[in-house]
Order: C-alpha cells, then structure tokens, then sequence
C-alpha cells in the first residue's frame, strides 16, 4: 500500500518524508517536479504518476503537495483519500495546516503518521481515536507536560479501537449539554450571457458540534426529507433507518463531525439568488476595454445577501484597471490577471456596481473570450432548497441537552458567463 | 534491579560496538549509500549538534532524553542523517516514559535496516513486551519488531506473529495481520507458513481483524483463493461493520472472488437449453411454464448477497469505498442494476479535485458502454473555467461520449463556449470534441463542420491548427464536393505555422487534387521553395502531394516534381530520404522499376478509408475499474487481472460453514435450524419469522425478486428437513437460506446495534425461556447471552432479554425493577414507554446499553409490511447487563460468552395490558410482575 510520503511546498522543497517500509530515496520526488514543470499551474499536476519503480500520487492543499509513494497496484482513490484524511486531522490538531505548523510540531506530526499507518495501511484515522493516543498540543498542555513531565502520549488502547462505535470515546463528560447543527447549502450554478441558468444544483451538509455526556442516542427528523436526493452519512448513522423512515439515528462523535452531506434532487428549480448585470467589451484596434458590473438580489425570499465577494480571471492583454467601485473594495494583480472585488452585503436599494475602464497591452489583439465572473455568498438563515429539520430527540441519557439549529446558504462553484 | 544490570551489560556491549564502528568509517556505514549527499554535505556543525544529541540522549533526566529524541525525529523528518546516533539511541527503548520510548520505535524502524548488529539489542524488549497484560503494548511491540528489517530475526518474527494471531485482543491479531506482510516482504520463503497464519486469521469473526487479514491475503496469495470459500459469507456479512480501508480492500478482494465464482448475470437464459431438453418430452402445459423459469436467470444467492450487502455503502462518506462499490456493481450485477451507482458517482465529483480527477476516469470509461447511465446527469459534466486542465479534458470527454442525436445541440452550444476559453490546450480539445461528434452523429456533420471552418480565421494558432486536422478527418469521411472548404484552407496556408496543420492541408491537397485542379500546382510550387525550412512531417506529405499531382497533372508539375525529389535525395533524415526514394521509383518509369510502375496511380491514389475517431478511454475497460491501472491505462506491477465469468459456476456448496448445533433441547435459534427436539410451536415461530424477514428482505432490495423467491423455497426445503436429527443432513440450501437473513439482519434498521445482537449466530445461541407465554397470559420472554463485549462498562456482562406480546392489549413501561442483591449492578436503561399489541415493534434493541430510542411504538405507519406478519408473534428485544465477578475481558473475545460466575439478575419487568388509551393507564393496573432469574451455567 502506502510506501512513503514526501511534503513539498510551493517552492519546492521536500521539507518532510516519512516511510513506513523501507526507506525510498528522495530523488523520486524528481519525477514529481518534473510533471510540476510541465504543468502551467499548481492544480494541474497530474495525480498520478507514473515512475519506472513506484508510482505517486498526490494531493495539493493549502499549497502542500503530500505525495504518496506506491509500489504496486492499489486504487488510486484510496490513497488519495487517505491523504485527504491526513490533512484534515493535522487541521483538526494545529488548526491550520501549514508548512510553518507541520514544522513547529514535526514530532506530533510524526506521531501522528506513525499511528495512522501501519506498514501503508491506515490503522486509525478516527479523530477521537488518535486524539485519545497523541494529545493534540495546546500551550498549557506543553506547560504542564514540561513541569510534570507527563507526557501527549496515551498508553492505552484508546476505547473506539474495539466498540462497535468507534467513533464515540467512552466516558464522556460535559457540565453544559449542547448540540448545535448546521445546515449549510451550496449553489453550484452556471448562468450565461444572457443571464438564463445553465446548469443550477443544490448540494447541502449539515455539520454538528455536539457536547453530550455519556452515551446519547440522537435522531433528526426532516419536515421535507423527500428533498434529499443523495445522501452520505457519517459512519455513526443508522442507514436502514434511514431508508424506512427517513430519519437520521445515530450515537453522534464527541465534537465536532460531518453528519450529513447531501444532494437535491435535480427536478426542484434551484432559487438563484443574485442576478449580474454585465457589460465587458474590448474594441478591435484600441489599447481600452470598458468593464462594467452590477449586482442584485433575485430571489433571497427577504433575507440579506452577504458577505458577497466578486472575483473574475482578466484577460492577459489586460494590463491595468481603472475602476470605481459604489461600495467594497476592489482589487486587481497585474501578474496573476486576478480581478478581485469585495462587496459585502447587498442594499436592495442602492445596488452595487464596479465601473470604469481596463489597459491593454498595446498592439495586442482583442481577446476572444470575456472572463467568466465567480460570485461567493453567503445567506444567514435559510437553506435555498427550504430543507427545514423537524425536531431532534434524544435518548438514552437522562439530562435535557442544549439543542441548536442554524441555517445557511453559500454560493458554490457559482458562475456568470460573460 | 535485574533489569538494570542488564541494560549495564547492553550498554557495554553498545559502546563496544560503537567503538568498532568508528575503528572503521567508511566501510561500516551502510547508510550512508542511501543519502549520500547529505552524509557528505552535513557541515562541521551539525556533527557537534549530533554531538550535544549523544551527550543529551547519556544523561539521566528523562526530559533531556526526550527533548534530545524529539530533534532526532526532526532530523529524520527532514531526512538527514541521524544513524550515527543509533547507540546512544537504541539504550532507551525500555524507557519507562511512553512518550521517549515510542520515539526510538520511529528511530529504530528507520535506522535498523541499516545497523542490523545494534538492532539486534533491541529485540529481548520487545519480546518482553509481547507478554505484556496492556493489549496495546503488546500490539506497538510487535508493530516495530515486524517492522525491524533484520533477516536474523524471521524466526522471531514468525513465533510472535503466530501467537499475536492467536491473541485474544482483536487489535493484536488486526497488528499481526500487518506483520504478516512485512515478514513476507522481508522474507518470502516464509510464504507457506504465513498462509496458514492467514488462513487462520481468515476466520476471525472481529470485524477489526477483517480489513487487515485480506489485505495480508491479497499481498501474500491473492490466487489461493480457495481459501475464501468458507469466509465468504462471513465477510459479505461483517463488511457494514468493518472500518472504512478495510471495506476498500473486502469489496474489490470480493469481486475478484465473484467472478471466479458465478456464473455471468448478463446473459439471457443461460440455463436455457438443458431445460429446453426436459420441455421437449414435456407437454405443452408443462413446457410453458418450463419455458419463462428456464429463461429467467437465476442468480447464485451468494452472488446477491453480495451485491446487497454493499449497496448501502454506496452511502459512505468515504470516496474510495463508494468507488470500489460503483466498481463491484459495474463488474458483478446485472446490467439494470449497474445504474444504481450513477447517482452516488455523480456524487462524488462534488469532493476534492484529485478525486474528481480519477472518478472522471472511470465514468469515462463507463459511459463508453452505457451512455444511458449518466445521459440524467450531463449537465454536471460541464466545465467550470475554474476547473483544472485534466478535470475539463476528461469532462469534455464524457460529454463527447455522452452526445446522441437528442442532446447534441446542447453539447455543441456548450463547446461554443469552450472553444473560445483561454486555455488553448482545452479549446483544442474541444475542437477534437466536435470533431468526434461530427463523425458520430450524420445530424450534424455539415453544421460541425461549418462552425470548424470559422474556426480557420481564429486568431490562435493552436485553435487554427486543430481545426484543420479535424476538418481532414471530417472531409475524409465525406468525401462529397467540398472544393470550397479545401480552397479556404489553401489560402490560409501561408498564416499557419503548426506542422501538423500545414501537413493536414498538403494531404487534403494531394487526396483531392482533382477537385482544385488550379491551386494544387500552386501550393507545390510555394513548398517547392521553403521545402528545406519545413519540419520532417511537412516534407513527407510535400513529397507525397509532388507525387499525386505528377500523376494526375504531370505537365505542370513534372519539373516541379523532380525539383522536390532531388532535395529530398539529400535530405538530412532518414526517412525522407528513403520516401523519396520510393517514391522516385514509383512514379517515373524507367527499366529497372518493371511492374510496379503501373500500378503507381492505384496505388497512390487509391480511396482511403475514413479514420474513427475513437475515444482514448476505449479500451480501457480492459482493467478492472477504480484500479491504478485503470487509471494509468497500463498495467501496474501486483495488478490482478478479473477473469472472465465461469461457463459453469463451480460447486456453490464450498460456501457452506458448519453450523455447530447446540446440544440442549431447548434452543429455539432464530434464523437457525432448531435442534431435533425443540417442541412444534417454537419451531413455527422461527420459521415464521424467518419467512417474514425473507419477504422483508426482498422488499427492501430493489428488484431481487429470484432471491425472495429462491429463499422461499429454500424455506420449505427446510421445513422438510428440520426433523433431521443431526447438522450433516443439512441441506446447502437450508443454510444458504439461513445465511439469507442473517444478510437482511446486518443491513437491519439499527444496523450496527443489530449486527451486533445477530452476531451470535454465527455459532449456537443458547435462549433461555423466562416465561411461557401460556403463563404470561399472551406475553412470552426469553433471554440470552450475546456473545459480545458490554459496551458501557468493560465489567459487565450483556443480557438480552426477549419479549413477545402474543396478546391483544399494549405493554407499558418496561423498565428495569429494583436492584436486589445490592451487590448487583445493572445498567438501567430508561423506561420503554409503551409497547403496542396492535401497532407491530419489529424489534427493541437496548444493545448493551445504548439505550434505546424510547419510542417503542414506532410509528403505524411504517413501511413494514403487516399481512406477512402474524399479528401474534411480536417481538421485543431488550438486553440488561449485569456485573461478573470474573475479569470479563477474557471472556468476549473468541470463545463463546460463557458467564461461570452466578450472577443473578433480578429485573422486574412491569407488563401492563392496557384497554386503548394512554389515560387509562393508572386505573387499569392488572399486569403482572415478572421477576426475571437469570444464572449463567
């Protein structure tokens, strides 16, 4: 399986490997640079490839490729998840993962790693299992460790490694019961020209934080379940209860976890809640292009559009921006071409608008294709497909939890073709 | 004190060692080979640094051990050199200090390939450890010595990987699953041994165990595959409940399996004629009905076992799993079936960019064969300018394969837009796109090829360059007057520069030069001048046109023509001096040419046949999908190849596991054939129940009718022979059958607590009856000791306590009564509000404690079909615990619970019949108290 992982950052450098059978050189990681000076940007890099030995495959995150080491076959998927599983626990422990984290704390990373993988096949990878063996660092631990001497390693096998439920750690004990839910929905949209919907899609999760001491046992009922049309769960939820009842049962992680992800189905119109007005034109023979955009709310169903930032990949040609925004700030890189601007909310009744005029290269020719515009929002308050959660219950445990619900709606890969 | 005499002594010997090493540098570091750039690179200073590590590592404070140990790890991380450390390093490996001692395992594992001679002192701590009471110890301690790639030490290997296989804690054997394959992989003449490790292992009923021990299988004998048959089932049955990667590994181990195994679901009627034989003699009543049976495939039931216990883990929220599911079905079920995957696939292109990437991949491959599978969902195949450039290939292809004559005016509006992108390599693509959709669909060749030919005054080289390959594949395959296109691109040949281009243009010249009689000549002459600045491509077709119009139109061309050959005599290439060659001898006759000669016209101008355009994932289905094969579209070193579907399922009875019958009279196994004595009525009742579960079953899987059925008969098979006295009289059907729902129990509604009451019946389940239902006045109770660990408290025992209300009114408030002796401890779990006569409660789990949802009485109208169900037999389920005097951990891991301590439980269990309402409670009071005894033998 897994042979070895190499982290390389943006520059270049291999600033941490690990093997879990015998050791492989670094010079592997050439052929890796290689496919990266072929490719024009960062993403481009190829996942998987090919080497006369060994195969990588890999993953870019916050600017980190993790490239894993394969010797002989295994599905590709496998590794690139488990590699994705990597970074969100080193997230989960340092709260951001980057190179300057990973460093700070190489010998917990290491740990970590040693834990996660036994001779390349993931042994655990459950937060609150390897948070029970390798206490993630926080400075007062450091401080008491380093007075006391005790240490962030556990010695016992943590409980989730042999219960049915190994999600859940025993003995959990809270002085405030609460439970919080989150539902998030994305608009993945494709609008065109003339602004009529391409392609519109509605895809949700609901993230929990839940606090609860003991053994609960939660159900979530849907007032509209016949909404979802796709459904993932977190390993802790019951499926055939699901399908017979459409209700989500289940002994919930301590902390916080993705209980659900979801997809709606595709017959339900998909509310677009912002429209843009655009008018982006280069005229054949002069070194001027004339860029003007506005945007207002379409269907919010009353609620405010937030926290709404504007970005749009330029031309080459373009060389500068002279633009007047009625509101937010705007920002434009001459190198990356990258058109950045950063509205805010939306007053309805003094729409935001960006305008004035663009440099072009002199003697270059006119781009044939305008930018596409990508529009980020956010909805306090709402999911978009009106999924509306019914009650949660618990049971099992005696107290009354805290319980909490919260709604919201984001713009996914949202789109304006211009 | 002994220990400290002995750590004296190794000490000793390490500075021995030590000593001897430096007594000769170069020679006795083997690992300097491996970096030996930074060996020699490391400056001065940190050869002091190593130095002050050394010294640290000496000293007695356990915190400057492990600050020292903890900059070792950084040097190892960031791959320099630490070996030289290994002897001051290596002494602290019995460390007290959990945190210092698991950094010399990182050390040691590292290095001790390299300083085999050191490595060696280590090994008496492990093997210590391997004794060690604390499971986890013992599991680390075999982790790292299985990991020490030390040859010496095999044998050592050997005895602690068989004696962690036999261990009693799951993790320690799921450890010595792994040391399997690093022994195998240091040492492969142990492979004979390590299979019977594996084989053994192979029966482990942890579903922790279960992950490990296939991958070990797959690395160490992926051909013994015989080796599966009696864990077949088992494995179908644990895979809901195994960790995620494990599920990875079962399922595509399982597809392997099943393709050896059964017959193919995709043919029509394969028992079609041996049945037609017996229709022949038959009459004609007879035949008919021979007729629609013989042609209806009948699946193996261990085949849709399969299928039916992977299909909610389409639901997993892992990517791979899901793949490797969408895999199985796309390999294993029956072709309307497959379908059932796209949705979930679809699915997953919502995650990650590198996982899009290679799910992609496997829909373009699939929708080759089924363009109806994702035709729904084509519109999440569009490309976002965001995407990357591998993500928008790939999507352009499916779309390509995706287009029929109904959805390729959207298609191509859609690749207007992409054609004008600004990443040229994607608008190239797309161009190759339209031409494939051109050749495919006849609607809209003539539109395609039009909105190509605007393409040609496009101002990007790239996009002129590919249009005008394409429009020569496309005219090629309509070879209709199309002069004007041809003129068009003549006269853009001056502008364009790509060699592919200006090649493709020189052979539509030559292949139709009677169609542009007037301009051919032209162009030969333009070439005729820039011949030496041409690219090899360019020259050969120069060549190949000069030679085309010789024959056609040799009195403009002839000096022309001789012109171009004598600069190709003296070309710098090979090839073009060999084509000119040829092509001299061809077309101007002299004696020595002979015969050829004449056929110089058919042959070079004889009608070509069109190209395909074919996609690039056309033969990839060659691979198994989801495989790093698949996705490097060659074949990776371990790949197995899926073989092709029997003609005739090999023996179907291989399959069958033993059943080990209990001995007492009084065992009413669910789901289980009953032993010979067990009275007519609890017989009636199981295979009440079990016909129940089997409609269930066949309800809740979609379209797997034949196996509802199938198990029916099956059922009265086993009614027939449910007087043999003895297990050998079993029919395979029976227990195919008895398998059947216990596949429909694991996929229950309480799926995981389910699995884990069910687990049991893998071997015999003792129930005890408490109350007869006679003497209950309708309500019966049994109990029995399910054989897994009590989740709550590690002391404690489970206890499941059965209820079925035969009677017509309402139980309430089943709860836990008073606690006598006070020595007892019992988990009490909340009160089970009420438990309805007329409403039907399939079953209550209070699985060891998870308390259970209290709404005992689920809703009326759930989705359970009531008509199959005898309104009688309603079943409640409730487990207690209880403490054990005993250490209970020894009792649940392999062997059957088997509680020695007599430990009795008082439970009282208020039943209280009730007229209709829920007011009446208080004043209708006329249940009874029963007192529950239970006490283990």
């Amino acid at each position: 399986m897994i042979h070895s992982l190499f982290l390389i950052n943006a520059s270049g450098d291999i600033f941490l490997e690990k093997h879990w059978k015998s050791v492989v050189s670094r010079s592997v990681c050439d052929y890796f640079f290689e496919a990266q000076e072929r490719a024009s940007e960062p993403e481009n890099v190829p996942p998987v490839i090919p080497t006369p030995h060994h195969y990588l495959i890999s993953v870019l995150r916050h600017r980190i490729y993790f490239v894993a080491v394969i010797q002989s076959e295994v599905p590709p998927l496998f590794v690139i998840e488990f590699l994705h599983r990597v970074v969100d626990t080193f997230q989960d422990y340092f709260g951001v993962c980057t190179e300057a984290a990973i460093k700070d704390n190489v010998v917990v990373v290491y740990e970590l790693l040693e834990e996660m993988l036994d001779n390349g096949f993931p042994l655990a990878t459950e937060s609150n299992i390897l948070k029970e063996l390798i206490k993630p660092p926080t400075i007062l631990r450091t401080m008491v460790n380093t007075i006391t001497g005790s240490t962030n390693v556990g010695e016992q096998l943590p409980t989730g490694q042999l219960s049915v439920v190994p999600w859940r750690r025993t003995g959990v004990k809270y002085t405030n019961n609460e439970a919080y839910f989150d539902v998030v929905e994305e608009i993945d949209a494709i609008i065109d020209k003339s602004g009529s919907t391409i392609t519109a899609e509605i895809q949700g999760v609901i993230d929990a934080c839940v606090k609860l001491t003991g053994m609960p046992d939660l159900t979530l009922s849907f007032m509209n379940p016949r909404l979802l049309d796709d459904v993932s769960f977190h390993p802790c939820v019951r499926f055939k209860r699901w399908e017979a009842e459409r209700i989500l049962s289940f002994i919930p992680p301590d902390g916080n976890f993705r209980l659900l992800s979801y997809h709606v189905s595709s017959q339900n119109l998909v509310a677009i809640p912002v429209y843009v007005k655009h008018n982006i034109t280069f005229r054949e023979g002069s070194s001027q292009g004339r860029f003007d955009l506005t945007l207002g709310p379409k269907q919010t169903m009353g609620k405010a559009v937030e926290a709404v930032l504007v970005s749009s990949q330029l031309p080459r040609g373009v060389l500068n921006a002279n633009l007047n925004a009625s509101q937010g700030t705007y920002t434009f890189d001459p190198v990356t071409k990258m058109l950045t601007w950063d509205v805010g909310k939306i007053n309805p009744q003094k729409l935001p608008s960006l305008k004035g005029s663009m440099n072009l290269q002199a003697g270059a020719s006119k781009p044939d294709e305008n930018p596409t515009i990508n529009i980020q929002l956010k909805i306090q308050q709402m999911a978009i497909s009106g999924l509306k959660v019914n009650r949660l219950d618990m049971y099992g445990e005696k107290y009354k939890p805290f319980k909490g619900i919260k709604y919201m709606t984001k713009a996914g890969k949202f789109q304006v073709r211009t | 004190m002994q220990q400290q005499r002995f750590f004296a002594l190794r000490l000793s010997r390490c500075v021995l060692a030590l000593a001897d090493q430096s007594a000769r540098p170069a020679a006795a570091d083997p690992g300097g080979g491996t970096f030996p750039l930074f060996h020699r690179a490391s400056p001065p200073s940190s050869v002091l640094r190593n130095e002050d590590l050394k010294e640290m590592l000496e000293s007695n404070k356990e915190s400057l051990k492990l600050e020292a140990m903890k900059r070792v790890v950084g040097l190892i991380a960031k791959g320099k050199n630490a070996s030289e450390l290994f002897p001051a390093v290596v002494k602290n490996v019995a460390s007290k200090n959990i945190e210092l001692k698991k950094l010399v395992y990182v050390y040691l594992v590292r290095y001790a390939e390299e300083q085999q001679d050191l490595a060696l002192l280590s090994i008496s701590t492990f093997q210590r450890a391997l004794k060690e009471p604390n499971q986890f110890i013992r599991a680390s301690a075999l982790r790292v010595l299985s990991s020490i790639r030390v040859p010496i030490i095999v044998p050592i290997m050997m005895l602690a990987i068989k004696e962690a296989a036999a261990d009693m804690s799951p993790y320690v054997r799921k450890t010595s699953a792994h040391a399997i394959q690093k022994l195998y992989s240091l040492d492969p003449d142990q492979k004979e041994q390590l299979i019977e490790v594996i084989e053994k292992l192979l029966k482990d009923k942890s579903t922790l165990v279960a992950g490990s021990v296939v991958v070990a299988f797959e690395e160490v004998c992926p051909d013994r595959i015989d080796l599966i048959h009696k864990n077949y089932r088992k494995l179908c049955n644990l895979l809901v409940d195994v960790e995620e990667w494990g599920q990875v590994v079962i399922i595509s181990m399982l597809t392997r399996y099943a393709r050896t195994q059964f017959t193919s679901p995709w043919k029509e009627g394969a028992s079609f004629e041996e049945n037609n034989e017996k229709a022949f003699y038959a009459s004609d009543s007879e035949e008919k009905s021979e007729r629609t049976e013989a042609e209806a495939y009948v699946m193996d039931p261990d085949h849709r076992l399969l299928l039916r216990n992977t299909k909610p883990l389409l639901q997993s929220r892992n990517t791979a799993v899901v793949m490797s599911v969408a895999q199985l079905y796309w390999h294993l079920a029956p072709r309307h079936e497959v379908n059932l995957v796209t949705k979930s696939l679809v699915r997953l292109l919502r995650s990650h960019r590198e996982v899009q990437y290679i799910v992609l991949q496997n829909i373009a491959t699939m929708s080759i064969q089924r363009k109806g599978m994702f035709e729904p969902y084509m519109k999440s195949f569009y490309v976002r300018s965001t995407d990357a450039t591998h993500i928008k290939t790939l999507k352009l292809e499916i779309l390509t394969n995706l287009a029929n004559e109904a959805n390729i005016s959207t298609i191509l509006r859609e690749f207007q837009t992409y054609v004008k992108s600004q990443d040229k390599a994607f608008a190239a693509a797309t161009i190759q796109a339209i031409g494939r959709c051109a050749t495919n669909i006849s609607e809209v060749t003539d539109t395609c090829l039009n909105g190509l030919v605007l393409l040609l005054s496009n101002r990007d080289e790239t996009v002129v360059a590919e249009s005008v390959v394409v429009i020569k594949k496309l005219l090629q395959t309509q070879p209709t007057q199309h002069s004007e296109i041809i003129k068009h691109m003549a006269k853009l040949f001056d502008n364009i520069t790509v060699s592919m281009a200006r090649a493709s243009i020189l052979w539509l010249m030559g292949e139709y030069c009677d169609r542009v009689p007037k301009i051919a000549p032209d162009v030969l002459r333009k070439m005729a001048k820039s011949f030496t600045a041409e690219e090899d491509i360019v020259k050969l077709q120069t060549v190949n046109l000069a030679a085309k119009l010789y024959l056609t139109n040799s009195k403009q061309t002839k000096l022309l023509t001789q012109y171009i050959l004598n600069l190709g005599k003296y070309d710098q290439s090979y090839d073009i001096r060999d084509r000119t060659r040829f092509i001299r001898q061809l077309i101007v006759p002299n004696e020595k040419s002979g015969a050829l000669n004449k056929y110089a016209r058919r042959i070079l101008l004889a009608p070509k046949p069109a190209p395909v355009l074919e996609s690039a994932f056309k033969d990839r289905d060659r691979y198994q999908l989801g495989t790093l094969s698949h996705s490097l579209n060659s074949k990776a070193s371990g790949y197995q190849e899926l073989s092709d579907w029997p003609a005739v399922a090999p023996d179907q009875s291989v399959r069958n596991v033993e059943v080990v019958e209990p001995v007492r009279a009084r065992s009413s196994q669910r789901f289980s054939l009953s032993g010979p004595a067990s009275s007519s009525e609890s017989e009636e009742q199981s295979s009440e129940e079990s016909d129940k579960t089997s409609s269930d079953s066949g309800k809740s899987s979609s379209g797997s009718e034949e196996t509802s059925s199938g198990s029916d008969s099956q059922q009265k098979k086993k009614k027939k022979t449910k007087k043999a006295p003895q297990k050998k009289s079993k029919t395979a059907a029976a227990s195919r059958c008895y398998l059947f729902l216990r596949g429909k129990m694991v996929a229950d509604v309480y799926s995981r607590a389910s699995f884990q009451v069910t687990a049991p019946s893998f071997g015999p389940v003792k129930t005890y009856e408490l109350l007869h239902h006679m003497t209950g006045k309708g309500l019966s109770a049994k109990y029995h000791f399910p054989r897994q660990p009590c989740l709550h408290q590690p002391g404690m025992v489970a206890v499941q306590v059965t209820l079925s209300n035969g009677s017509d009114r309402s139980l309430e408030e089943i709860h836990v009564g008073d606690r006598s002796p006070a020595s007892l401890n019992i988990h009490c779990f909340n009160t089970i509000g009420e438990y309805e006569a007329s409403s039907w409660c399939e079953r209550l789990y209070l699985n060891k404690l998870l308390p259970l949802p209290e709404q005992a009485p689920p809703l009326p109208d759930k989705p359970l079909s009531l008509n199959n169900i005898d309104q009688a037999k309603k079943t409640c389920t409730i487990s207690i615990s209880l403490p054990l005097v005993h250490d209970c951990c020894t009792l649940y891991n392999t062997r059957p619970l088997n509680p020695r301590a007599h430990a009795q439980t008082h439970t009282h269990t208020h039943t209280q019949t009730q007229t209709q309402t829920h007011t009446d409670r208080d004043t209708d009071r006329r249940g009874s108290t029963l007192k529950l005894s239970i006490a283990g033998d």
